[in-house]
């Protein structure tokens, strides 16, 4: 792979490349370049979706998975958080989209693929589809030296991470050491940034105080179609643009309708993004789905 | 049945929807159906200071009720008829929305609170 700056120099050059963010202990620089890789997020790609705010709803997804494959160095690895589908009260047209989903996505040219589901994907039904198309809504991989985590806060309709989950990250988290940096990915937020517009996990502070004891905690998360970054305590939040409308800022306004569709700038608020682990620190760089 | 009968019976019927001076009227109770994809009725009218109970009920599937600026917010059952407390305590528009992911218009299934000041 190319040097993380060379790549970050080739994305402007490109006019590629967004507003950087950085993210992260940077107490840990100096470090071997061992650790420095990057992976992709996607997110919120609700295929099966139709209506105004995206004429080409058929054709942004195909177009991202052709814009990661253009990236001059593949990720380490490719993640969805969630919203793989738009959501459907047919359990067959259910299906068809998770697997027209599935097929899509085949296409990306990478070595690893991690997956969660959204609420549109999993409420109704707890997951089961979910789990027949892509496996467990919950788990822990470790790559690079660092520790990544992703919860389920969408299967249970009323958005907890309930009990059970709570156990398993209490247990997952006991068996890290301090330092390791960890990477939380879900679906919505885990803390409340719009309850009223169901931005929130009901027991997302409880979550919150399980991964406080650990300094190196990032947690990147999709649900609100935009762009926003939060700290509580030491724990960055980031959370992704959609892949098929944008929605308007936390209560910026009384309800949380799509953007409207410019067909001046189309596919405006839409994109993916990079997120870059360098000198121990995590920075996100955003892409559009289509060159300006 | 006879004519007496008939009066007695008038009288108890009408003592029983008048309200009795001087007793307490109790809290003003508001039906609020749950369906998909929208609440029933989707605007409230208050007063600041007036007792509420609103009876949610839901006739097809788990819904949920929730005003978080007032500090509201219940699961509400099919099956069930639940009963959700309020006096506000502020004028202004409150909105409220079904936090229960319920289907595919669950994310337009909103309405409002709009409580006014107590009349003087």
């Amino acid at each position: 792979m190319a040097s993380s700056s060379n790549r970050r120099e080739f994305l402007r050059l490109a006019g590629l490349g967004g507003v950087v963010f950085a993210s992260g202990c940077t107490g840990m620089a100096g470090r071997s370049a061992a650790d420095d890789f990057y992976f992709v997020q996607l997110s919120d790609t609700h295929w099966g979706f139709e209506g105004a705010p995206n004429p080409d709803a058929r054709g942004t997804l195909p177009k991202a998975v052709a814009a990661v494959n253009a990236l001059a160095d593949a990720p380490d690895f490719i993640v969805f958080t969630g919203d793989l589908t738009h959501t459907t009260d047919d359990p067959v047209q259910r299906r068809q989209r998770l697997r027209e989903f599935r097929d899509i996505v085949g296409a990306l040219k990478v070595r690893s693929l991690h997956f969660m589901p959204g609420e549109h994907d999993a409420a109704l039904d707890g997951g089961e589809a979910y789990r027949e198309f892509f496996g467990p809504t919950h788990y822990a991989f470790d790559h690079r030296g660092m520790h990544f985590i992703v919860l389920d806060n969408v299967s249970d309709p009323g958005a907890s991470v309930g009990d059970a989950q709570r156990a398993w990250l209490a247990d997952d988290l006991e068996r890290q050491a301090r330092e390791t940096p960890i990477v939380v990915f879900t679906h919505r937020p885990l803390f409340d940034l719009a309850p009223a517009w169901d931005w929130a996990t009901r027991d997302g502070a409880q979550v919150i105080a399980l991964l406080m004891p650990y300094p190196n905690v990032t947690v990147f998360y999709g649900h609100i179609h935009q762009e926003h970054h939060v700290m509580t305590g030491h724990i960055a939040h980031h959370s992704a643009k959609s892949l098929i409308f944008p929605l308007p800022a936390p209560g910026s306004q009384p309800r949380r309708t799509p953007l409207a569709w410019d067909p001046a700038q189309p596919y405006r608020g839409l994109g993916f993004r990079e997120v870059e682990r360098e000198r121990a620190a995590w920075q996100i760089t955003e892409l559009p789905v289509v060159k300006a | 049945m006879s004519r007496i009968e008939r009066r007695r019976l008038m009288a108890l019927a009408l003592l029983t929807v008048l309200p009795v001076p001087g007793r307490a009227a109790g809290p003003r109770v508001i039906p609020v159906v749950a369906k998909k994809f929208a609440f029933v009725p989707d605007q409230i009218h208050v007063s600041v200071g007036e007792e509420v109970v609103l009876e949610l009920s839901a006739p097809e599937v788990l819904m949920g009720f929730s005003a978080p600026e007032l500090g509201l917010r219940q699961d509400i059952v099919p099956g069930r008829v639940t009963r959700l407390p309020f006096t506000p305590q502020k004028a202004g528009q409150f909105v409220f929305s079904c936090d229960v992911f319920c289907g595919s218009g669950h994310e337009g299934m909103d309405g409002v609170i709009v409580v006014v000041a107590a009349a003087a």
